[in-house]
């Protein structure tokens, strides 16, 4: 379970989130919807502490991310993100990216590590792709490929942070469609994204995040067919 | 044909004399490559401002001709502190410290050029510091830099021609020998060329072969 109470986070005199309280339960889908400069984000990137708080509190199955005698590298095991750049390890193959994390971080040995990032990256549909580096591979491959590479640690939960907004339109499905596997499969996720079609499909709860605080969370159908607050209001007549 | 007072054994003088070259550059090179890569990261994670002190040295060691390093060193060890260092070993570490300097710069320039985005990508898969640096940040870093190191490499050993000052006979001061006991200048300098060329060639050859085997990548 992942726990938000009343975080704050500044870039200097910028203040970003002012005040989040939310909480995720294991096994639910959560997206996250919101104008740029929102901090839904900056949000993720706290949650797996690359990004210190000013104030406030996230607990990840009872560990403190930001204590300061959280483990950040063992924590960071069990929360997996991918981001809107897909940051493809150049000089490895698709399946040394892969393999690399469970062997170098969990000490798996190389042939079981193989194994696992066969089955990751079959499982996303780069099975046939396994020896080729990434400069080879489409957009939409590539964050695929990040997407295998994040689950290979087998974590608990997963953070996607506009995921598609990098790719050709034409590409956007095919990583969705891996998002929709991942949501069916029962695992905890939290994305934030663009694609209102998806975050109605595949959500238990959509959030919207407006300048810094979560003006509204509802299920999709409430959300999106009831919303209440202004801001929802005027950011939904916008996206349409 | 040409008439030339060359023997064998002169000609082995010569080549013992490019021996001594590519000892004094491999060693310095080696030891002055491991000393950049710590003086580059820690110039890199220092920031400008508290790696300051650090430049400053390191600076001293650019700007100095090397000549002005060697005497000076040499004097300083042996004459000053009585060290009793040969010049060979005095030699070694000037020129250590000498590639240090420039090869922290052409690290951190490499180390720059690695992507952050890339980096937080290996430490959000729960990867430390290190483990980001050795399998993340020196793999990609050194492929930005090699150019640069062996530009580098080529001109140490060129520049090594200069330790002759603290007494060690290297190709250059072998050929200065034979030329003032055989007053054949052309050819002996013809012949030192080449084996300066002999030395950077294969050197010049596998940087490049490394730069098109990953530029495939």
């Amino acid at each position: 379970m992942i726990e938000i109470e009343n975080v704050r986070k500044s870039f200097g005199p910028l203040e970003v989130l002012k005040g989040i309280d939310l909480t995720v339960a294991n096994g639910e889908v959560l997206t996250v919807i919101g104008g740029s400069g929102s901090g839904k984000s900056t949000l993720l990137t706290c949650i797996n502490g690359l990004e210190p708080i000013q104030a406030g509190k996230i607990t990840v199955d009872g560990t403190e991310v930001h204590a300061r005698s959280t483990d950040l590298n063992k924590l960071r095991q069990k929360i997996g993100i991918v981001f809107q750049q897909w940051n493809a390890f150049p000089h490895l193959t698709v399946q040394e990216n892969v393999m690399l994390a469970p062997r170098k971080v969990k000490g798996i040995p190389k042939a079981e590590a193989a194994e696992i990032a066969v089955k990751q990256l079959s499982h996303v549909g780069l099975g046939d792709k396994l020896d080729v580096y990434p400069s080879r591979l489409s957009g939409g491959q590539q964050q695929r490929m990040a997407i295998a590479r994040a689950l290979a640690m087998s974590p608990d939960y997963m953070l996607f942070d506009e995921v598609t907004s990098a790719l050709d339109p034409q590409l956007v499905g095919e990583v969705l469609d891996t998002l929709r596997l991942l949501a069916s499969e029962g695992m905890t996720m939290i994305c934030v994204t663009h694609e209102m079609k998806f975050a109605r499909e595949v959500s238990d709860r959509v959030a919207f995040f407006h300048q810094g605080v979560m003006a509204e969370i509802a299920p999709p159908d409430e959300l999106f067919g009831a919303p209440k607050d202004p801001n929802l209001q005027q950011f939904l007549a916008a996206t349409h | 044909m040409f008439d030339t007072a060359l023997t064998l054994n002169d000609f082995i003088f010569l080549a013992k004399g490019a021996g001594m070259t590519i000892f004094v550059t491999v060693i310095s090179v080696a030891l002055g490559t491991v000393l950049g890569i710590v003086f580059g990261v820690i110039r890199y994670q220092l920031g400008p401002v508290w790696s300051a002190p650090l430049m400053f040295v390191l600076d001293i060691f650019r700007s100095i001709p090397l000549l002005i390093q060697l005497v000076l060193a040499y004097a300083f060890l042996g004459t000053v502190l009585r060290l009793g260092l040969s010049g060979l070993s005095v030699a070694c570490m000037v020129l250590t410290l000498y590639t240090s300097a420039y090869c922290a710069e052409i690290v951190r320039g490499g180390i720059e050029a690695v992507p952050l985005t890339l980096r937080r990508a290996a430490r959000s898969l729960g990867m430390s510091w290190g483990q980001d640096m050795r399998h993340i940040v020196m793999p990609l870093a050194t492929r930005v830099a090699l150019p640069s190191w062996i530009g580098l490499a080529l001109g140490v050993m060129k520049d090594s021609a200069l330790v002759y000052v603290v007494q060690v006979t290297e190709l250059l001061k072998s050929t200065q020998i034979l030329i003032t006991r055989l007053q054949e200048p052309l050819l002996l300098l013809t012949i030192c060329g080449a084996f300066y060329f002999l030395i950077s060639f294969p050197v010049a050859r596998f940087g490049g072969y490394l730069e098109r085997r990953w530029s495939n990548d």
